[in-house]
């Protein structure tokens, strides 16, 4: 079943993701994809994630294709001009990719090549357009294509963003160009993110919360002030600094999110940075 | 507005390899402004040209090395420390630079750095900043320009790294450049601007357009 067909099946729904590395050797990536066999209903491939230049997501997404895994193809506008990422979409598709995230991309200068040219000659929401418009069978600019692809397109929107009214207009200006799902900034404040699906109720559309695992308190503090957009309570951060067992207290705070945000949102978007071992413990005791 | 930052000293020196003399050009525009072409930091240079075994055959400070028929006559009026010189060094940005190669016969030497703002000011002091793109879109944005003001030049709003302090996440010295227009527009009451879907820009009308080239100004610009 792909994706969008879980999506519409109105069960609750879960993705994660793989980093492809930062080289050519994909047996431990590949590994990692296999643990999520049978557990996910997606799995995001990271383009070029932090900025840092390695394998890219069209191919490992090929490469899970082909393992009968449903990838989520990545795409930002850090790093391709619209002929580029036009060019690359149809590259997607005639690979058997159908799912797109399309993403605006982190600055270029955050990663390991601080002096590259910063491209994002479309943004996320024009390059949802131009997916679209790919669909209805031209190009960006109205030339006729001989065949034309078919994609589910998502996007992202950050839940803790600072106006979130101000990401909640985009969000609707995604949906208008054509978003059909969303996958959403770690959530940690429940409650936040309630009042949040409140306000998006009427657009009607999927959204999937993100769930980073905690690592360690550290790294909680660590994201409270360095990732715009996340905020991880006291009490959870209390929760890891006094873990006796960091991978267990972790695999439950994440287990217990997902269980209190069931009744919110369509499904989970867990993103686990390094411990994609640990994903199928957190769906086991989550009970999904 | 041109912002420039004067080149590292062992840099310049490099660039003089076996040239003895040199004729040194400073100027009392931006370059002045910017603290890197005035006439003090002019004599500045002369010292440290000195102190380095070179020999100054002369110098002088225009008002705007960025005017070629104004540098052309400052020149005419130096034409013996010129003629004597191996080189010059032009101590402003690289419109002055340009302007001092294209009318002088002598290797011409940039002592500085241009320093990019993301887009030109306007001549006086402000922060606002236009990148001539040729297809103006204030008015969507409550007259602030998100091609300068946001880093990734984003057209249709806020990406998702605006820190809690409103900050940019790439440079935290920096407004989100969104923020700022979501709040003028919110305190212009015009709130209904943020839902405009902008179309990517075309980037062909940043190139200066084909009529301008067959203007007088052009061309007296060009010398013709």
């Amino acid at each position: 079943m792909g994706l969008q067909e879980s999506l519409a099946s109105g069960k609750f729904v879960v993705t994660s993701e793989i980093g492809p590395p930062k080289g050519t050797k994909i047996d431990e990536m590949l590994h990692d994809a296999e643990l999520l066999r049978g557990r996910v209903d997606g799995i995001n491939v990271t383009d070029l994630q932090s900025s840092v230049m390695r394998l890219g997501s069209l191919a490992v997404c090929h490469l899970l294709k082909e393992r009968g895994l449903e990838p989520i193809f990545q795409m930002t506008c850090r790093d391709r001009n619209r002929l580029a990422l036009q060019s690359d979409l149809l590259n997607a598709y005639v690979l058997g990719i159908r799912n797109v995230l399309a993403l605006t991309g982190d600055y270029a200068s955050l990663g390991d090549h601080p002096h590259a040219k910063p491209v994002f000659d479309l943004d996320s929401v024009s390059l949802i357009g131009v997916i679209k418009k790919l669909e209805m069978g031209t190009d960006m600019v109205g030339n006729p294509l001989n065949g034309a692809p078919n994609f589910f397109v998502g996007a992202v929107v950050n839940p803790g963003g600072n106006p979130v009214e101000a990401q909640i207009i985009k969000m609707e200006k995604k949906i208008r160009a054509g978003a059909s799902f969303f996958q959403t900034q770690a959530v940690y404040d429940v409650g936040a993110f309630e009042k949040f699906m409140k306000r998006v109720a009427p657009f009607k559309v999927p959204v999937l919360a993100g769930i980073i695992l905690l690592k360690s308190a550290g790294m909680a503090r660590f994201m409270n002030k360095n990732v715009a957009g996340v905020f991880v309570p006291e009490p959870l951060i209390q929760k890891m600094a006094k873990a006796e067992d960091r991978t267990k207290t972790s695999i439950e705070i994440a287990a217990e999110l997902i269980k209190d945000l069931r009744g919110m949102c369509r499904g989970v978007h867990i993103m686990p940075i390094g411990w994609e071992s640990k994903v199928p413990a957190v769906l086991d005791v989550a009970k999904l | 507005m041109l912002l420039s930052q004067q080149k590292p000293l062992e840099e310049i020196l490099k660039s003089l390899e076996g040239e003895k003399n040199i004729f040194i050009l400073g100027c009392n525009g931006c370059a002045e402004a910017s603290g890197t072409g005035g006439k003090a930091q002019v004599l500045e240079m002369k010292g440290e040209l000195e102190k380095a075994g070179k020999r100054v055959t002369g110098f002088t400070v225009v008002d705007f090395l960025c005017q070629k028929a104004l540098v052309q006559s400052r020149l005419r009026g130096k034409a013996k420390e010129v003629k004597e010189a191996d080189s010059i060094l032009a101590m402003t940005c690289g419109v002055g630079i340009q302007a001092v190669a294209a009318v002088s016969s002598k290797v011409t030497h940039p002592a500085c750095n241009t320093i990019p703002l993301g887009g030109m000011r306007g001549e006086w002091r402000g922060s606002e900043r236009c990148r001539e793109c040729g297809d103006c879109i204030l008015d969507a944005t409550g007259g602030i320009c998100p091609l300068t003001a946001c880093s990734k030049y984003l057209l249709n709003g806020a990406c998702g790294g605006t820190t809690k302090e409103g900050k940019c996440e790439v440079d935290p010295e920096m407004e989100c450049g969104w923020r700022l227009i979501y709040e003028r527009l919110e305190k212009l009451g015009k709130m209904e601007k943020l839902h405009q879907i902008h179309e990517p820009k075309d980037h062909s009308k940043m190139m200066p357009p084909k009529g301008l080239r067959l203007t007088e100004r052009w061309a007296l610009e060009q010398g013709r």
